[in-house]
């Protein structure tokens, strides 16, 4: 048994700087909400099972299933980790998995670690819990399969984000990178949506006290019905349009000013990614860089604190 | 098929000067590193060589052989695939055009530069990691990166995750050799149902694996509890940096800034 990367990693290199340190900022930000709310809601009890639980996750990952012509569908785990555990501790736990496969297997890369924890951690954990969290008082069998259609759109919208993020870094052309990821991740989001349902169901039937709607209420706000549902829609909009007009998306983002050089991606505010009075040097990208993370932080954290007010 | 431990460990123990390095020297090294080649400008060819140098250099004082990160690089090579379209930026001058489907594509020069840059990086980067976890024990990675002000609720989850990725992998084993045991099939015929009934399968599996695992995690709690568990992990190993520690992070340094100096100075 060996392990197979998958194609949601990114590894290192194939993002640009401004792209991974925009995205290591979310999900730091994140994290550390996650970390906070953990830390307040749920005793030290909480650590070794989020650990176990994370190890569930690498370890399910292997329980492939036979496709056809020697492919395997593949789980990723985290609507599912979301939906059992709770947003937060969902978060933690895909972190977890994703730092492990990036340091010991080199499956993602380290600077790149932001974007693929942003992708397939908190990303699946907003629509998995979001849209799981609109259903809580319903019947199993809805409850079950809002879940699969959770866990199907938040592959989509993993590989859609991921799409975009190398798009953005100028790795990739749009029109081509946008179909072949989104049609590649319909299918196995499949795969995704079966897995979790099935595994749903099972857990309903031998522990039902696990998902409880009480206990799944306080694991995570009504904000989190806001978030998967806005993302949900997003995702739901973007991906044909996407994929259907890839050269709109284009002249969108032309019409904006992104694409001046085709390359460097949506920084005008900071010409040409560099810093004017330090020139064109590696200092004045860094300084670039470093601006950029740091008011996409800023913003974070007042959104952050407008939201822990109102709840 | 049991597995063990060392099917997932990607540690060589070995005596070597980067062996005994301080596991935070290496871990903030290998991450500098990669920002480094993050920051290179597409075809900086000498920066890019010279940091291909720095790894050959780690290799040969890790006592590891000089191509032993060279031989492993290769994983990241599917994603590649990715780049591929980096090939027809319309930025560039066309070199040759070509029909692929309902797409008119031109392979330009700009193009040619930026995959191979792509590339060129990421296969930088991946050499670095792999040298990282061959001479590290991933406790001292997890140890340093508490060490370097990684939250120790994450470093925590992630030293049980480790912990346990053997347990749980073995629990897998089982399950799969127990469906394999029960999905007998005839010569000429088809085995099992439909995709559909085979993902379904499989998604028990994971409900059942999922209800193994959370049951341990009780049992481990309680467990720990009785040995006197507070909330936080202790270790014998103090990691005190050592004058050669600070010595090898000097260098690497020095050696990061002179490559960006060649990279970006022409």
């Amino acid at each position: 048994m060996h392990y197979s990367p998958a194609y949601l990693h990114i590894p290192d290199g194939f993002l640009n700087l401004v792209i991974s340190l925009i995205f290591w900022a979310l999900t730091a930000v994140s994290v550390g909400f996650a970390i906070s709310k953990t830390n307040k809601s749920l005793g030290e009890k909480q650590v070794p099972l989020m650990g176990v639980m994370a190890a569930f996750i690498f370890a399910a990952q292997m329980l492939n299933f036979p496709v056809a012509g020697g492919t395997s569908g593949h789980f990723l785990g985290g609507a599912l980790a979301a939906i059992v555990l709770g947003p937060w501790a969902g978060i933690l736990v895909m972190t977890a998995v994703i730092a492990v496969q990036a340091l010991l297997f080199q499956d993602g890369g380290l600077l790149v670690m932001g974007a693929n924890i942003f992708n397939m951690g908190i990303l699946t954990a907003m629509i998995g819990f979001g849209l799981y969290r609109t259903v809580l008082t319903a019947n199993k069998g809805v409850r079950v399969g809002v879940a699969g259609v959770a866990a199907w759109l938040s592959t989509v919208a993993s590989a859609l984000l991921t799409a975009l993020q190398l798009w953005l870094s100028g790795t990739s052309r749009l029109e081509i990178v946008m179909p072949a990821m989104l049609g590649v991740h319909v299918l196995i989001g499949l795969g995704e949506a079966i897995i979790t349902v099935a595994a749903l169901a099972f857990i309903e039937q031998t522990r039902p006290d696990l998902l409880n709607a009480e206990k799944s209420a306080g694991q995570g706000g009504r904000g989190w019905i806001f978030a998967g549902v806005a993302v949900s829609l997003l995702a739901v909009l973007l991906s044909p349009l996407a994929s259907a007009d890839p050269d709109g998306l284009e002249r969108v983002a032309e019409d904006f000013g992104f694409l001046e050089k085709g390359l460097s991606a949506p920084y005008n505010i900071i010409p040409d990614y560099t810093v004017p009075f330090l020139g064109e040097t590696a200092l004045s990208t860094i300084v670039a860089g470093v601006i950029g993370a740091l008011v996409v932080l800023g913003l974070m954290i007042l959104v952050g604190r407008s939201l822990r007010k109102s709840s | 098929m049991s597995l063990h431990a060392n099917a997932f460990d990607r540690y060589h123990a070995a005596d070597s000067r980067i062996h005994r390095l301080d596991p935070r020297v290496k871990v903030l090294v290998t991450a500098l590193y990669i920002l480094s080649n993050a920051l290179l400008p597409d075809g900086a060819w000498l920066a890019f060589g010279a940091a291909w140098l720095v790894v050959l250099v780690a290799n040969d004082l890790s006592s590891l052989g000089l191509w032993y990160t060279l031989r492993r690089s290769f994983l990241a090579l599917p994603f590649a695939l990715a780049a591929v379209s980096a090939l027809f930026s319309p930025l560039g001058e066309p070199l040759a055009a070509f029909r692929f489907l309902w797409m008119d594509l031109a392979v330009t020069d700009f193009g040619i530069l930026r995959f191979v840059s792509i590339l060129v990086r990421s296969w930088l980067s991946v050499q670095m990691a792999i040298l990282l976890v061959a001479t590290t024990p991933f406790p001292d990675i997890i140890h340093a990166l508490e060490h370097l002000r990684v939250p120790r609720i994450l470093t925590t989850i992630i030293a049980f995750l480790y912990r346990y990725l053997f347990v749980l992998v073995d629990e897998v084993m089982r399950l799969l050799r127990a469906r394999e045991a029960r999905s007998a099939g005839l010569p000429g015929h088809r085995r099992g149902g439909s995709l559909f009934w085979r993902a379904q399968v499989a998604g028990s599996m994971a409900g059942q694996l999922f209800i193994r695992s959370y049951e341990r995690s009780d049992r481990i709690y309680n467990a720990m509890l009785s040995r006197g568990y507070t909330g936080h992990i202790r270790t014998l190993n103090p990691h005190v940096m050592k004058p050669t520690d600070w010595r090898m992070l000097a260098f690497a340094l020095a050696a990061l800034v002179l490559i960006q100096l060649v990279g970006w100075i022409r």
